[in-house]
């Protein structure tokens, strides 16, 4: 299995590193930054909106090793979140404005105390209740077989990446056997309900393309997946998210090493949609890295780019102060206004 | 620094054939966003059809555009082929074809 990008001390591994790549090259001579481009459209600075979603990363580890990987996560990643991380998550679950709570990770599912932690969460009674699940964690191990009786048990929306319904595609950007693996999850899913027509087990399949380009339409995409999964394997899903591969971390790494960096963000900028500008995700959601510190989204807390506000931690947390900040941004905010947008919830124009 | 009669960047500066013919510019580009659409053929299927023929026309800007737009929509790498595979035996159909003027000019020159 490969290593992530910090076990290899990669130089991308360095975040201030990826900054640096984006903020020059290209969009020095070449191309608007982001900012210069929102600001034709008179968006910057980008202001959150009401708080919706509440998003956790419980730990860098993951049991995959995927080529695109934003986290840079991995079997030797060691950022775990803690139980007193934790318990200050659920003090701000109990008190956040936000409907939606979305565990993510690495594989959420490794974190020690991940049961425990969906039992108190999900007695705090958050409208959507979300974990993203790598599907192969449910066969890795005979400890994880029960996931999705657990995770029916709590009422828990699964969300799971797929970037292909064929093996070829699949295991090329996530590693060799996770087709099967996945399918096979798939259908143990299935089997207890998720997906299935009139369940309320909601099953969603997150799709990221597997190379240097831009995601269809998420439609077309989500009526071909559905067929292709229905007719040779017997499985059934709620919706499809196309997300965009933000140019960070492996995903940056690949493309720099393919020699796709510049065309890629040439194709991002030139697909820049400025509707989607009014919906991107950090507008509406707070993003929880594994020690507790708070960020814009997902991608800023790969970057490192803690949220521009007094309130830097889980333990101090104070939404109305956090909804008077600026959104920090840098180039790789184009990923998710490009075409129809992207966000954790799919297209957002 | 390499010269070649195509530079894959240009691709990139079609759009600006309007500058110097904007009302034909823009039609053409209208016709061709309304071509695409999904129509009695999929959208998908017109992308297959665009790969063949670029293909046929010797294209290189329009196979990038079209392979690129194919990996976009879910095509996987053996519908591409298969559809490149059209495009040559239409070639190589329309080429043997014109073997049968050969014959029917031989057939009425020789004795």
């Amino acid at each position: 299995m490969k290593k992530s990008l910090l076990a290899r001390n990669n130089d991308l591994a360095n975040t201030q590193r990826q900054i640096e790549i984006l903020s020059n090259g290209i969009f020095k001579y070449e191309l608007p930054t982001f900012a210069n481009k929102i600001k034709e459209t008179n968006q910057f600075p980008l202001h959150p909106n009401k708080l919706e979603i509440l998003q956790l990363n419980l730990g860098y580890m993951c049991n995959q090793v995927c080529a695109h990987c934003h986290v840079d996560a991995g079997p030797d990643r060691k950022e775990i979140m803690t139980l007193e991380t934790m318990n200050q998550c659920l003090e701000v679950i109990k008190k956040t404005g936000a409907h939606t709570l979305d565990l993510t990770g690495g594989a959420p599912e490794m974190n020690p105390n991940f049961r425990w932690f969906v039992e108190e969460a999900s007695k705090v009674g958050v409208k959507d209740f979300i974990v993203r699940s790598n599907l192969t964690i449910i066969r890795a191990n005979k400890k994880y077989y029960d996931l999705p009786e657990f995770f029916k048990k709590h009422n828990v929306h699964i969300v799971s990446s797929m970037p292909h319904w064929t093996r070829g595609k699949t295991d090329k950007q996530r590693g060799d056997g996770v087709f099967d693996k996945s399918i096979k999850a798939l259908q143990m899913l299935n089997d207890v309900g998720y997906g299935m027509k009139d369940s309320s087990l909601t099953l969603d399949l997150v799709y990221n393309p597997s190379g240097a380009f831009l995601p269809g339409d998420q439609q077309a995409l989500e009526n071909d997946f559905k067929k292709a999964l229905k007719e040779e394997f017997n499985i059934d899903f709620n919706k499809l998210f196309a997300i965009t591969n933000l140019p960070i971390s492996r995903f940056l790494d690949y493309l720099i090493a393919s020699d796709n960096y510049e065309d890629y963000m040439f194709a991002l900028v030139e697909a820049y949609n400025p509707l989607a500008v009014k919906n991107v995700m950090c507008t509406n959601t707070i993003s929880v890295s594994w020690d507790g510190f708070l960020y814009d989204c997902d991608f800023n807390q790969m970057l490192n780019l803690k949220v521009n506000s007094t309130i830097k931690h889980i333990s101090e947390y104070n939404e109305e102060l956090l909804q008077n900040r600026d959104i920090s941004i840098n180039q790789h905010c184009y990923g998710c206004t490009a075409g129809a947008g992207s966000s954790c919830q799919g297209v957002v124009a | 620094m390499s010269k070649s009669y195509y530079d894959p960047a240009d691709l990139r500066k079609f759009g600006k054939i309007t500058e110097w013919s904007e009302e034909l510019g823009n039609k053409f580009f209208d016709y061709y966003g309304k071509v695409f659409e999904e129509g009695a053929l999929t959208a998908k299927e017109k992308s297959l059809i665009a790969l063949a023929v670029a293909h046929t026309e010797h294209c290189p800007y329009c196979i990038d555009a079209y392979t690129k737009d194919g990996l976009q929509r879910g095509i996987t790498k053996e519908e591409m082929m298969e559809a490149v595979h059209v495009g040559a035996a239409i070639k190589s159909g329309a080429t043997l074809v014109m073997g049968v003027q050969m014959m029917n000019k031989v057939n009425k020159l020789e004795m």
